[in-house]
């Protein structure tokens, strides 16, 4: 432990602290820009600055470590000068058209001018760069708004391995871009937007989808049905200021309603669909590959209600993610045999929206608007796949982010706080708790789990609470391995079976399991990714974290509402049981391969 | 592109053989992210200058993203990413070439090539560039041309020293 007094106060901290944290334990709030908490941490902004007994020049204090004895000033008149400075630097080549830019009210530049007053007369400079790049449908980047402080640099490269944005040029002319003049919307990135959550000003944002939506709104032709990812009820509170982890499911339904769209559905009730057919896929590749392995016949096949000569390559791996989807095409397309075929909940949604519910309520699908709001920046590029249209429509029309849709609240004036509790609508408002995990890392995996081995056993699955707890939590890799005893008679030829799985999220880790795979090593037979790391409760949508462990606030809210509903697994919410009755036929059926399942198609890393 | 056209101007290579003598220096340099520099001024030598498919070709080998490397030659002054001329001419603007009007040498020589400092003429003949010093200062202002230096150089002479390249 090392002592040290900061502004005349004494604190004991563990070595290795930065002054920074050492700061916050006493309370004393030191503004910094560049500093990301657990993400970003390379000192160049200097707005932290502070005095520290015998050294010559002030110190960044996010980065400069405690050491014994130390005596810290925050709030000398060097201090408030020097930051100052820096302050209006930063300024003096920023436009600083606050009050019509998309950050006011919720900016770290603006924020941080409530500590220090800079002086007007020093704002002036010589602009180095005025370019938007919106060539991308998910990600836009606003370079006059820029500060260079890096944090997506790190992201984009470190956390997410992709590496679309670096440093170009230097000085007066430095610029965070893909380089040689690539623009976004060709570049090999994943629009997973994990840049735009970092992003302390307006530099990057989500590409707005919210006039669209208004205008669908306003359409009085329009049957406008919108639906909500798992992810959206964990997150959405804080946006009106309640703290991370708070539940507003019934609330966000209600504002939902008065802001004017026809039908609000669960993106929920999709998940439930997506582990019955992606669970039908698994098995029915295991079934291929006992077959190919001469350990059943094909009667044996048809028996089970299985199919001969399908794609039965190991690991299978989840494909709910659709920045991950474009990782793999862009950077392991060898692979893509790997990815189940199910498209993600909420497109499977927008295909039944489209066809199965447009027939219930005699609406011309043409004249149906679908509007999913997600935890995601990709999805805003997963609809404009030219894979994801069905009878001639798309199967979504827009996508709102998180925040985009607590935008839009607070546009439509609506008192979020006031609203009382509402429910979702029918048939596709129904779902099961394996659904409400969908958002969080690990969560697929074991609602898929859940359904796929009381197939095969005919019992439930064998962990406390039904959780796998080996792959819940916010760990890159998680694994866990189920060995089948005892099946179900018809399934005894698994018996003695060990399923290997794991489940990552954020892109690093699927690189790590794709080398695997890439080399005939991959130990697994079943692998959950998710493009964010933590899974869609960190979505790139999502709203920018406010306080500390926000991501473990909401991964724990999603396990809560899990565990607060009488049904937990997929196969037993009965509206699922009745669409395959009424509508689909069977898992893997004709009408699902047309309306459920999707391709994927190989791309440049260029 | 499997075009056997363009070739070297040192040493008459193909773009093949170039692009198998860059791979070659990448193996040499054992891919390592930290001789990215050393890697970079290599195949610089090798093509002249650092066009896309050479920074692609070397983000592939070395397996390092586009932006990074971009990055990097984008840092230095001393990468182009344009293509140089034949001749590269090079004024000096060390403090005595300053004084003695080596700005001076820069403007004619921009008036009578019709190009900015980087630029390269269309004719692909000469490339324009600064130097801080070229350590003729005795005998400033001077310029280099290629490997020879012109010393004293009267801005009205520099047509003719310009006409012995064309
Ligand atoms: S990024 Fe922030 S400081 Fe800059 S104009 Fe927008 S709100 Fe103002
Ligand atoms: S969206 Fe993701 S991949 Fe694309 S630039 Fe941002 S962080 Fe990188
Ligand atoms: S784009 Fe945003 S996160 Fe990236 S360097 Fe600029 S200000 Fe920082
Ligand atoms: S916050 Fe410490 S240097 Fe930027």
């Amino acid at each position: 432990m090392v002592n040290l007094t900061i502004n005349g106060k004494a604190v004991t901290v563990e070595k290795g602290t930065t002054i920074l944290e050492a700061a916050k334990k006493l309370n004393i709030y030191i503004p910094t820009l560049c500093y990301l908490e657990e993400v970003h941490k390379i000192g160049s902004c200097r707005i932290c600055v502070a005095e520290v007994e015998g050294a010559k020049t002030l110190q960044a204090t996010c980065v400069t470590p405690v050491s014994e004895g130390m005596v810290v000033k925050t709030n000398t008149a060097r201090v408030r000068e020097a930051r100052k400075i820096m302050y209006e630097l930063v300024l003096s080549d920023h436009p600083k058209d606050c009050l019509s830019c998309g950050r006011n009210q919720n900016c770290e530049l603006q924020k941080i001018g409530e500590i220090i007053q800079a002086d007007e007369s020093s704002f002036e400079g010589e602009k180095s760069k005025e370019f938007v790049d919106d060539s991308s449908p998910s990600v836009v980047r606003d370079s006059a708004k820029c500060i260079l402080c890096r944090r997506c640099v790190t992201v984009c490269n470190e956390i997410q391995g992709v590496g679309i944005l670096n440093t170009q040029e230097r000085g007066f002319k430095a610029s965070i871009n893909a380089g040689s003049d690539i623009l976004l919307g060709n570049a090999a990135c994943t629009n997973c937007g994990q840049c735009t959550v970092v992003c302390p000003v307006n530099a990057l944002h989500e590409k707005d989808s919210t006039q669209d939506v208004w205008a669908a709104l306003a359409d009085p032709s329009k049957t406008v049905v919108v639906q909500t990812a798992p992810a959206i009820r964990a997150a959405l509170g804080e946006e009106f200021g309640y703290p991370a982890g708070t539940l507003v499911t019934g609330q966000m339904a209600t504002a939902l309603r008065d802001m004017g769209f026809d039908y609000v559905f669960d993106t929920n009730f999709t998940a439930d669909l997506t582990i019955i057919e992606e669970g039908t896929e698994f098995l029915n590749r295991i079934v291929e590959m006992m077959y190919q392995k001469g350990v059943i016949t094909a009667e044996k096949v048809k028996e089970l209600g299985m199919h001969i000569g399908v794609n039965a390559t190991f690991p299978m791996i989840t494909s709910c993610s659709p920045g991950w989807i474009k990782y793999i095409e862009h950077y392991y397309a060898g692979q893509l045999d790997n990815v189940s075929s199910c498209k993600s909940p909420h497109m499977m949604l927008g295909a039944l929206a489209k066809s199965y519910f447009a027939n219930n309520i005699d609406v011309d699908p043409k004249d149906m608007y679908v509007v999913s709001i997600m935890p995601c920046t990709a999805k805003k590029y997963e609809i404009t796949r030219p894979e994801m249209v069905n009878n001639g429509v798309k199967n979504v029309d827009a996508v709102l982010t998180t925040r985009e849709l607590a935008k839009m609240i607070k546009e439509a004036g609506i008192e979020f706080a006031e609203l009382e509790d509402g429910g979702f609508d029918n048939p596709l408002g129904i779902s099961t708790g394996a659904a409400d995990i969908f958002g969080t890392t690990g969560g697929v995996m074991e609602a898929a789990l859940r359904t796929v081995y009381e197939i095969v056993t005919g019992r439930e699955l064998p962990f406390e609470g039904l959780h796998v707890t080996p792959i819940v939590g916010l760990d890159r890799i998680k694994t866990a391995a189920i060995t089948i005893e005892d099946a179900r008679e018809e399934w005894s030829f698994l018996n003695g079976v060990t399923v290997n799985i794991a489940v990552t999220s954020g892109l690093v880790g699927a690189g790590i399991l794709l080398e695997e795979i890439k080399k005939g090593e991959s130990p697994y037979l079943f692998i959950e990714v998710m493009g964010c790391p933590g899974g869609c409760i960190n979505g790139g949508g999502q709203p920018r974290p406010k306080e500390a462990n926000t991501r473990e606030k909401r991964m724990k809210a999603l396990y809560r509402e899990d565990e607060g509903k009488i049904l937990r697994k997929s196969h037993e919410n009965p509206d699922i049981t009745k669409i395959y009755k009424d509508f689909l036929g069977k898992p893997l059926g004709h009408v699902s391969h047309e309306l459920l399942h999707t391709t994927y198609t190989t791309r440049s890393k260029y | 592109m499997a075009t056997d056209t363009k070739h070297c101007e040192c040493c008459g290579l193909s773009e093949n053989e170039m692009f198998s003598l860059l791979e070659k220096t990448i193996g040499d340099y054992e891919a390592k992210e930290s001789n990215l520099i050393q890697i970079l001024h290599m195949a610089q030598a090798i093509f002249g200058y650092l066009p896309d498919e050479v920074l692609k070709f070397i983000s592939e080998k070395m397996n390092l993203p586009m932006s990074k490397v971009s990055g990097v030659v984008s840092f230095y002054s001393l990468f182009s990413t344009q293509p140089k001329g034949k001749h590269t001419i090079k004024v000096c603007l060390g403090t005595a070439c300053y004084v003695r009007g080596g700005s001076k040498i820069v403007d004619k020589i921009k008036e009578l090539l019709d190009i900015e400092v980087g630029e390269t003429t269309e004719d692909m003949n000469f490339s324009l560039e600064v130097m801080r010093c070229i350590g003729a200062c005795g005998l400033a202002p001077a310029i280099a041309i290629d490997d020879t230096v012109f010393k004293r150089v009267n801005p009205n002479k520099l047509r003719q020293i310009l006409a012995q390249y064309e």
